[in-house]
């Protein structure tokens, strides 16, 4: 068994193998994953007895879950209305040029993901962008070039 | 021994058994209400709104989905009113850009469309994304779930971005019974697949497209 | 470890009673507010300081610190309120916690620039009830907050907690359970207004076992944080009314419905039912009185429209969470067809109340028809933004002005959003309408779930249309015509009346579209998603017809319809917007004029806040022409006194 399987099975079994839990399932998954695959979808439908379809359909439905792998970097912009007013769009498209990945999606190598948030409560220091937890507040195209590459 | 009871349709007394729907008590006295998500195999799910009437009672008039809603003793329904036409053409008005195929609309969208006066190109001009050819009904989804059992096909995403996809694996296991192309009202799914092929349309392509 | 098992109501009484004795009525406690919008201000390391600094100087005896739900007071917070004397310190810092400790809890000092100003008079407030914010108020339901930390159930306990339910299960059948809450006259706080009585009755009496009871905690109109800051901060409070509900109605299987946005509150209602459990006041036999209940947490996974009734219940079956076709009451076929008895959060803490202090106490409150009162967020351009409670029927005016402290930046007030993007905007003449379920729905709008934003001059009633048509066409399951291609539609032709492509005819599809959506979509949510849009052109026409005819913004908001320049006689050549523009979009230098570069603006407006106000050189115009930029090399004119 490999280990999404086991994944799958701990989860589902956290919930005693309940199909009115597939929700509360799929959440759980999204956490110790980060995001859905197709098997980790395929699995559940195994497992729990429910159709492929509604799995499906509920791991695309809502926002809380990613059916793509996140990069090893997250990428959040703010892009809140004090922000927005100190360039925040122009930030984001800087970052996604430099990166060649709009805001979603996920770089080639898997290092970077990039999205954006719509309030993180520091208006004061916008614009801002973090990564790895570490807020960026106004960075230069430098700055930003900097903070790319010493990320891993 | 089932309940009957008395209602109103379009003027007419027409008596029914408890437990149907306003639609079915229609078609069972002939009264035509049109429909495009609606098939008697399968669970009412009232989404393209088209059979909407007026019911009235109490001296209330509400719009509601025919399909759905039960019939009750004493009910005045209309099935036809200025009230009922605007909806329905309005309807038809919103939904045409997606099916527009070589500039104008089909088979039911099209009857409907010169039913009821409808604009096909009001919306064209706005419409910005590349047509879908499918108007959601849900038919395919639908009997593939709850008659033929297969769950082959599916929906995906949401809002505007909600789309019907095949899931192969499913899809080449399944009874090929044809019905989704069949049902499909939009013929959608005939033009695409050849009954077998699903390119283009399997929910790995709607994973790996490009927004 | 000790069992805390309550076997009857006189244990129950018995221990509050030894809780009260145990507490030192000298001891000062320090309620730090921990709610989630107090955090983002660093609320936990304030705690922390304050836990630190009171062990390190040896003052646990003397002084309790607890971190305690949301005291209602956001704008100001970190909120620490001193209690016995009910000290309100605002806008709390970590290098504050020091002099608190030294000087007030120490020499009983009271540090001046912590406390409350009074913009008018510039007297400070040092006791919570002298401040207007909250005196204005009658804070019922919200109230206990700030002396409750809701991971301890003892300190609900001790306000008289699980009280209500220990009386209904022994002293009242469910029969009179049901029937006080229908003559408290309660309706529905979660937007419907539905009567909570007769909704309990319907569930109670239709056929069919098991039936559930939910809480619903899907708060999902933007702006709106009642039901997040309650479960937070009183979760008890919500349990103790749901399990009363559940003996009245007959039964035995809850639900708890919470955002997975709302992370807080998740994990304190969780512990909350926790500790219910071990206390013998959930589960099985509750209070030796025969009553079993259980209840499971099913948290939402980021879906505005699973909120709606039929949608959450789809969901807690583990479907997806889409609206259905509902022309029978889920009262009568919910949950997986059984009788359902769903209610808001705010609808189930009112209950413990009522039971407790009864249905006329209940009705002295509020306006005909609408009883009770209602808690609100009060947001946007006020002063005091915040929770806050008032008796329904209270006007907009009282609550905008006595409440929230009217408009902030000495602006002009423009309108009041409320009831979501199910609601509308409600502009300066209506101010004096009460505030209640039925008034504002005459309006056009609804009081909804309690969500109040304030606009000023500054805000266009066009854009805040469009902002709500697209969260809502994000939002649309997508399921049905109307509302999926209506808001598809609508969405269109509002942004491009922003960006300057409006027609002339727009306003008519605009409300042609509004009108199919009314009428025929599946939910309340395509039933009134144009609502906005619709009040919008009702109270503010002039807007879009400038937007549309003149490609002019009249507050200046719309990025594509306006444009920024610099005077060049008010320009001192600071140089202050040109080293802030995100751009470079601005030409000059020492003593040389300033001038934007039209081709290079983006119009993010930064010059226009940096300008300094005395020299107030940026223009920000629309619908005008903009006057050429002065010869190159052009040196400014230093004002005399510069």
């Amino acid at each position: 068994m490999n280990q999404v399987c086991k994944t799958v099975k701990r989860t589902v079994g956290g919930y005693q193998g309940n199909k009115d839990m597939l929700i509360q399932i799929l959440l759980g998954l999204q956490n110790k994953f980060g995001w859905l695959s197709s098997e980790t979808l395929r699995e559940v439908s195994k497992q729990l007895e429910v159709p492929i379809t509604r799995v499906y359909q509920i791991a695309s439905y809502y926002k809380a879950f990613s059916l793509y792998p996140k990069g090893r970097h997250i990428i959040t912009v703010c892009m809140g209305t004090a922000c927005q007013v100190r360039g925040a769009a122009r930030l984001l498209d800087r970052i996604s040029t430099m990166l060649d990945i709009r805001p979603s999606e996920t770089s080639e190598d898997k290092r970077f993901t990039l999205e954006t948030v719509n309030c993180l409560g520091c208006c004061a220091l916008g614009p801002v962008v973090v990564l790895d937890g570490v807020y960026y507040t106004k960075p230069s195209k430098e700055a930003l070039e900097k903070i790319f590459e010493s990320a891993g | 021994m089932e309940k009957l009871l008395t209602l109103e349709i379009d003027k007419r007394q027409v008596r029914v058994r408890e437990g149907m729907t306003v639609l079915e008590a229609a078609r069972e006295a002939d009264i035509e209400i049109p429909t495009l998500c609606y098939h008697e195999k399968l669970k009412p799910y009232g989404v393209c709104r088209i059979c909407s009437v007026e019911v009235e009672k109490e001296g209330h008039v509400r719009i509601v989905a025919s399909c759905g809603y039960p019939v009750g003793e004493g009910l005045i329904i209309r099935t036809h009113s200025p009230r009922i036409d605007r909806i329905r053409k309005g309807i038809i008005e919103l939904m045409a850009p997606a099916v527009m195929i070589d500039g104008d609309v089909a088979g039911e969208i099209k009857k409907l469309a010169e039913e009821y006066g409808a604009d096909v190109h009001r919306f064209e001009s706005r419409y910005r994304v590349t047509p879908s050819r499918c108007i959601l009904c849900g038919i395919c989804v639908r009997y593939c779930d709850e008659v033929a059992g297969a769950h082959a096909i599916g929906f995906v995403g949401r809002g505007i971005d909600r789309r019907v996809v095949f899931f192969p694996e499913e899809a080449r296991a399944c009874i090929t019974c044809g019905a989704c192309a069949e049902l499909c009202p939009v013929s959608k799914i005939a033009a695409e697949t050849d009954f077998v092929v699903f390119d283009g349309f399997t929910v790995d392509d709607w994973l790996t497209r490009k927004s | 470890m000790s069992n805390n098992r309550l076997a009857s109501p006189g244990e129950l009484e018995k221990l509050r009673a030894a809780i009260l004795s145990r507490r030192n009525p000298n001891r000062r406690v320090v309620t730090v507010c921990s709610g989630t919008g107090c955090q983002s201000y660093g609320a936990k390391v304030v705690f922390q300081k304050f836990a630190a600094k009171v062990r390190s100087q040896g003052l646990e005896g003397k002084v309790e610190v607890k971190a305690t739900g949301c005291h209602g007071f956001c704008e100001k917070g970190v909120v620490v309120i001193i209690l016995p004397e009910e000290i309100c310190y605002l806008s709390v810092k970590p290098d504050d916690v020091s002099e608190i400790v030294s000087r007030t809890l120490g020499k009983k000092e009271i540090i001046e620039r912590l406390l409350y100003t009074d913009p008018n008079t510039g007297k400070k407030k040092a006791k919570e009830s002298d401040i207007p914010f909250y005196n204005n108020q009658n804070r019922i339901i919200f109230g206990n907050n700030k002396y409750i930390d809701p991971k301890n159930i003892e300190d609900y306990i001790s306000l008289g907690g699980y009280g209500a339910l220990s009386r209904a299960l022994s002293e009242m059948t469910p029969e009179q359970v049901l029937e006080e809450v229908k003559r408290a006259n309660l309706r529905g706080r979660g937007g419907g207004g539905f009567p909570t009585g007769m909704k309990w009755e319907e569930t109670r009496n239709a056929p069919g076992e098991p039936k559930y009871v939910i809480v619903n905690c899907d708060e999902g109109d933007p702006g709106a944080y009642m039901d997040r800051s309650l479960m937070e901060g009183n979760p008890h409070s919500v349990i103790e009314g749901l399990v009363t509900g559940a003996y009245a109605i007959g039964s035995h299987d809850g639900f708890i419905y919470v955002r997975q946005e709302y992370p807080l509150a998740c994990e304190n209602v969780e512990i909350a039912l926790k500790q219910a459990e071990e206390y013998g006041l959930m589960g099985g036999n509750i209070l030796g009185l025969g009553f079993n209940f259980k209840v499971k947490v099913h948290r939402g996974a980021g879906a505005f429209v699973s909120g709606e009734s039929s949608a959450l219940m789809s969901a807690i079956e583990g479907k997806v969470g889409e609206p259905g076709l509902k022309y029978i009451h889920t009262a009568i076929q919910g949950v997986k067809d059984k009788p359902t008895c769903l209610c808001n959060v705010e609808t189930w803490a009112n209950i413990p109340f009522i039971i407790n202090r009864g249905a006329d106490w209940f009705n002295s409150i509020g306006t005909e028809g609408n009883k009770g009162t209602k808690i609100f967020s009060l947001v946007g351009k006020v002063n005091n933004t915040g929770l806050v409670e008032v008796p329904m029927g209270m006007t907009l005016k009282q609550i905008i002005y006595d409440i929230g402290g009217g408009i902030r930046d000495g602006k002009k007030f423009k309108g009041v959003q409320t009831g979501g993007p199910s609601g509308g905007i409600i502009p300066e003449k209506y101010l004096d309408t009460p505030v209640d379920f039925d008034q504002l729905t005459k309006l056009g709008s609804m009081m909804g779930s309690g969500g109040m934003v304030v606009m000023d001059e500054d805000t266009c009633m066009v854009d805040m249309a469009r902002y709500f048509i697209e969260f809502c066409c994000g939002e649309s399951c997508g399921k049905c015509i109307p509302c999926r291609e209506g808001l598809r539609m609508l969405r269109e032709i509002l942004t491009d009346i922003c960006q300057g492509r409006g027609q002339e005819g727009d306003i008519e599809e605009i409300e042609d579209i509004a009108e199919v959506m009314k009428e025929a979509s599946l939910c309340a949510l395509g039933q009134t998603a144009a609502n906005p849009v619709l009040t919008t052109l009702k109270y503010f026409r002039e807007e879009y017809e400038a937007h549309i005819n003149e490609k002019r913004c009249p507050a200046k908001v719309c990025k594509d319809l306006i444009n920024f320049y610099i005077d060049p006689e008010k320009c001192q050549a600071c140089i202050i917007c040109l080293k802030n523009c995100p751009v470079e979009a601005i030409n000059g230098g020492k003593d040389l004029v300033h001038w934007i570069d039209q081709e290079k603006c983006t119009r993010c407006g930064t010059c226009f806040e940096v300008c300094p106000p005395r020299f107030s050189a940026v223009i920000r115009s629309s619908g005008e022409p903009v006057p050429p930029p002065p010869p190159e090399g052009t040196r400014v004119v230093r004002k005399k006194g510069g």
